[in-house]
């Protein structure tokens, strides 16, 4: 691997390749992130952009005059006011419901694909991925037509006299669920496809003749060998889905919270942009410990 | 046939089924005469006709092509700049923060992005409109390109290039003749991504760009709050062919690849 040993500086055509991406990061990736925390850090304000900048054209003295007026103004409202902190445990909720159930149907799916004719594998699972590429919008206002209390499920129910009256489906926090599950499954299916479809079918024929039921087989061979698959495709589902705003604004009801949500409104709505920050500062740092998971979990992959 | 083979094939429906089902439906209603989703007023193309007189749909759809054709160009770009240098130049320093930087897009949330890139505008006084928009989206679709190119370098043998510098070529030009040849499918696909994602693309957009150039999921998007419409599921259908068409494409053009590198 190249990532172990001493690093080494850049050559000069190295540096010629390497400095249109960087500067490009920097400036687009890096810089974004600094002016995130520092406007958090900011007090709201009626002006254009609405925030009173703390460090800006303050000397040395000034900095540090500064930085005991630093307001923290915006992180006490996250943690006072309770909207937040709803948004956050059911972000939290919704996106973790989501990805159970994510699994649960992912599973069978990949692990059909997986054991399905091995000429045949490559174009299901394109197929299995391919929604992916079409337009997220479109895919999560499908669902709109398919949940309304006039809309097609409910039609079809009353239609085969299941029920007498609509079941309200539409703007719940159970249509959000099925809107990040329908999004991200491909996300769910590829790595747990990825697991099982290089296990070695050996191990399951030992399995099997030595006695095992296939259940059996599938409990204490398979599932245990597709755990990275799991681990990779629950992260995968979990990080973006709390995130998530579409979703929630599109299927959701008024009193669907969710961080993503309350972040656009705060940004949108109440043109309060240090609280807007705020809130995206608590996201990522929500988010850190399921990214940095992931990543060690690529890294493992990588290393194998 | 064995239950184990039965109950696969019924997760492979299903599963199927669950995938297709509402893009299905919605295509279909595009094609309903009457409003309702319920009630089949026979075949109709009326809304398909309805949007060429949408003048603020088409202007909105002028406006997404071509900043996902300009802001995929300039991602294909830097994508490929930077897959080289994380495929070819081994362990550099800051190769940790240079790699964290351009993958982490991937598992971003789209309004921290989206929040961050405005800021910046506002930071450096730009004027929020179709340039602001483009930069945006060439930022955020950068790292798919990077990854779909990465991969192909790697895949790609690099003692050809070596034997062409053997024979005198210099490193540029053996890249251009060699390497660039063999992963320009790649290349290609990876601009189709880039076009698509930026296509496809409501939080960034609503961030970063201004009044004279609203986006067509912002488009759809307003009208989608108000209901749904006929009109809508004309041009999600409109947008589904698209798609449809540019996958076919980059999976013919990595087909090709495949056959052709065969023995790599």
């Amino acid at each position: 691997m190249p990532e172990g040993g001493k690093r080494r500086r850049l050559t000069r055509g190295e540096m010629l390749v390497i400095a249109a991406p960087y500067a490009w990061i920097a400036l687009f990736f890096l810089a974004p992130f600094a002016l995130i925390v520092k406007i958090s850090l900011s007090h709201p304000a009626q002006t254009r952009p609405p925030y009173e900048p703390v460090f800006d054209g303050a000397g040395l003295a000034g900095f540090f005059e500064k930085l005991s007026q630093l307001g923290l103004d915006a992180y006490r409202g996250l943690a006072e006011d309770t909207l937040y902190l709803d948004s956050y445990l059911s972000s939290l909720t919704i996106a973790g419901g989501a990805t159970l159930i994510c699994l649960l149907i992912a599973y069978p799916f990949a692990l059909a694909i997986a054991r399905a004719p091995r000429r045949l594998r490559p174009v299901l699972i394109g197929f299995a991925v391919a929604p992916f590429w079409t337009s997220f919008l479109i895919r999560v206002y499908a669902w709109i037509t398919l949940l309304k209390d006039e809309g097609i499920i409910n039609h079809a129910l009353m239609a085969l006299g299941v029920i007498d009256a609509p079941l309200p489906m539409f703007a719940t926090s159970g249509a959000v669920v099925v809107g990040i599950v329908y999004s991200y499954l491909p996300f769910m299916l590829l790595p747990l496809y990825a697991a099982i479809e290089r296990q070695d079918a050996s191990l399951r024929e030992a399995a099997a003749d030595l006695g095992a039921t296939p259940f059996q087989v599938f409990l204490h061979v398979t599932l245990p060998l597709s755990r990275r698959g799991i681990v990779a495709g629950a992260l995968l589902v979990f990080i973006p889905s709390v995130g998530e705003f579409v979703i929630p604004d599109l299927l959701g009801g008024s009193d669907t919270l969710m961080i993503g949500r309350t972040l656009w409104n705060d940004f949108f709505a109440n043109r309060d942009w240090p609280a807007a920050s705020a809130a995206a500062v608590a996201l990522l740092a929500l988010l850190l410990v399921p990214i940095l998971l992931y990543e060690r979990a690529q890294l493992r992959e990588g290393a194998r | 046939m064995s239950g184990a083979r039965l109950l696969r094939l019924a997760a492979l429906l299903l599963g199927f089924g669950f995938l297709y089902g509402p893009i299905v439906i919605l295509a279909t209603m595009s094609f309903n005469a009457s409003r309702l989703v319920t009630v089949w007023g026979g075949f109709s193309t009326k809304w398909y006709a309805a949007l060429l007189h949408d003048e603020q749909m088409l202007r909105a759809a002028q406006i997404s092509l071509s900043a996902a054709a300009l802001s995929a160009l300039i991602a294909t770009l830097n994508g490929l700049l930077a897959a080289l240098a994380l495929a070819r130049f081994g362990g550099f320093r800051s190769r940790t923060l240079f790699a964290g930087s351009i993958y982490a897009p991937l598992v971003m949330p789209e309004v921290v992005l989206g929040l961050g890139l405005l800021l910046v505008f506002v930071a450096f006084g730009v004027e929020r409109g179709f340039l602001t928009l483009v930069l945006a989206h060439a930022s955020f679709t950068m790292c798919f390109a990077t990854v779909m190119i990465h991969a192909a370098l790697k895949g790609c043998d690099r003692t050809l290039e070596e034997a062409a510098m053997d024979l005198g070529a210099t490193p540029v030009r053996a890249f251009a003749l060699v390497t660039l040849p063999l992963i320009a499918p790649s290349v290609v696909s990876a601009y189709l991504l880039a076009f698509i994602i930026s296509l496809d693309d409501l939080v960034i957009a609503s961030f970063t760009t201004g009044p004279g150039a609203t986006t067509l999921p912002m488009r759809i998007y307003s009208q989608v709050r108000l209901g749904v419409s006929p009109e809508v599921n004309a041009i999600s259908t409109l947008l589904l062919g698209l798609v449809a068409v540019a996958l076919g494409l980059s999976a013919l053009l990595t087909r090709g690849r495949a056959k052709g590198g065969g023995a790599g």
